[in-house]
């Protein structure tokens, strides 16, 4: 973890490392992520915790080659953005040669080689 | 409500010079921009000024007052960081005072220096236009997220790298007698697909170059104009705003743009134009999908149509709607806070005349300029309309 702490998305960050990663939900049924006060998409300040589904479906993905400094080494690696109902996340995908849209994917907290910090990671669930 | 005329512009060569400074390059550009309007210095009552990453640069901020001093001018100075957007919408503010009556007379413009961070460098610069936290900290960056936007139209709606390819040729094309330009050098479709991958499906020649560069207009109210005599036959009639979520996969559609579609819808009515009136537009192609998801959010093509356009011809210089003429950030570069303002300038020289690539649409009257910043979280559209 990096030395500064950034609230609401740590705790977000370590919710999913132990499995129980959450979105929050208006009460007009919009996904969004933490820290947050208000729904982006309406206003709505009801904002109840979620638990995510097991498993979203892969939307798109990309293999990036020229990356920042801050995953030089980690380079080649795959980008991707999975649907999990409430919302989508974005993320790297892990586990699969041929990735294809629509394969379902589950997710959680990996390393990575250039830095310490997580890193939100897609496998094939 | 007063009309707001185009008197007078300067474009800095778009290239690499890392050695020169975005002070320097900006008094270049606002200097020939005064000097061709023909306005004194005097007159000029505000800047209003597009930069994104003058921190990270040159660990410049603070540049609205800087750029002030370099342009030799008195005025209140703003600075406006819009990402890729930024002085698209200096123009638009100065385009709304000078109708308010706050002002007849306004120098916009905008600056980038961004080859003396290198590739890396300024990858990682760019990418601050993005979302920290949720895609950043993921390892997506530009060149990612449109590929990511780009995977997404293919699933979608089809296409391949070769449509897109079609694109950097034509841009390429376009910007070989454009002094201007980054690129004056013609590439092939081979050329395209055989390049080295940047983010797949997307390459090297799919992606436009780190550019460094300036841009200025001076903008004058009808009334000035008519008053002082001077030259200046190309209005903005219309203007445009629209913003998204931040990130990316917040959007609706991975693979559509509602904040150009926004933008434009707001700068069309207040034109008094549809999308069909328009004759020639120079479109934020930062990437070459990029471009594919302009012209379907300006109205040009229905989604999915867009994506085989240049191929089929019809966005060429001989096609019913030429899109970057000038090359496009593709070939004549984007140096990210000049952008906005180097595409109204061209858009103007094309209408009036006087742009290398004016006879591809001789007698044309109305074009259209289209800048986008991050993934199309910000977008401005402007109508510029011949009118004297």
């Amino acid at each position: 973890m990096s030395e500064q702490r950034d609230e609401g998305y740590d705790e977000w960050i370590e919710a999913i490392e132990r499995g129980e990663g959450y979105a929050l939900e208006c009460a007009n049924g919009h996904g969004s992520l933490p820290p947050r006060r208000l729904c982006p998409e309406c206003g709505d300040s009801e904002l109840e915790k979620q638990p995510l589904p097991d498993s979203g479906t892969l939307d798109t993905f990309s293999t990036i080659h020229v990356a920042t400094p801050a995953f030089t080494e980690d380079a080649p690696y795959v980008v991707a953005i999975a649907d999990f109902g409430l919302l989508r996340l974005t993320g790297q995908l892990r586990g699969v040669e041929e990735p294809e849209v629509g394969m379902r994917v589950g997710v959680g907290i990996e390393g990575r080689k250039t830095t310490e910090e997580p890193l939100l990671v897609f496998r094939p669930a | 409500m007063t009309g707001v005329r185009i008197a007078g512009t300067g474009h800095t060569h778009f290239g690499q010079f890392p050695e020169r400074t975005g002070r320097d390059l900006f008094a270049e550009a606002s200097a020939t921009a005064i000097e061709r309007s023909g306005v004194d210095h005097s007159k000029i009552e505000a800047l209003f000024y597009g930069n994104f990453m003058g921190e990270l640069a040159e660990d410049q901020g603070h540049q609205g007052p800087l750029m002030a001093e370099m342009a030799g001018i008195r005025a209140p100075a703003t600075r406006f960081e819009s990402a890729c957007a930024s002085s698209g919408v200096a123009v638009r503010e100065a385009v709304k005072d000078i109708r308010n009556g706050e002002a007849d007379v306004i120098l916009v413009g905008g600056t980038e220096r961004m080859t003396n961070l290198g590739t890396a460098g300024a990858t990682k610069a760019l990418s601050i236009a993005a979302d920290e936290l949720f895609e950043i900290r993921a390892g997506m960056n530009f060149p990612g997220a449109y590929a990511l936007m780009a995977q997404a139209y293919f699933s979608e709606y089809g296409g391949d790298r070769v449509d897109l390819a079609h694109i950097a040729v034509k841009n390429h094309e376009n910007a070989l007698e454009n002094e201007y330009a980054q690129y004056q050098r013609a590439i092939t479709i081979e050329d395209v697909l055989e390049a080295p991958p940047v983010a797949e499906p997307l390459g090297l020649y799919d992606a436009c170059p780190i550019t460094d560069g300036a841009s200025a207009i001076v903008l004058v109210s009808d009334n000035f104009a008519e008053r002082t005599g001077i030259d200046a036959p190309v209005s903005i009639t219309g203007t445009g705003q629209g913003s998204d979520r931040m990130a990316l996969a917040d959007r609706e559609f991975l693979a559509r743009t509602p904040a150009a579609t926004a933008a434009a819808e707001e700068a069309y009515g207040d034109a008094g134009i549809s999308p069909e009136d328009v004759e020639v537009a120079e479109v934020h192609d930062c990437f070459t999908i990029a471009e594919v998801l302009a012209i379907e959010s300006l109205g040009f093509f229905e989604p999915g149509e867009g994506i085989g356009a240049a191929r089929a011809g019809e966005t060429t210089r001989d096609g019913e709607i030429p899109i970057n003429l000038s090359g496009g950030l593709k070939a004549k570069g984007h140096p990210v806070g000049a952008t906005g303002t180097s595409q109204i300038i061209e858009l103007a020289r094309i209408l009036s005349g006087q742009h290398v690539n004016s006879d591809a649409v001789s007698g044309a009257k109305i074009g259209l300029t289209h800048n986008a910043g991050g993934t199309v979280a910000s977008t401005t559209v402007h109508v510029l309309e011949v009118v004297a």
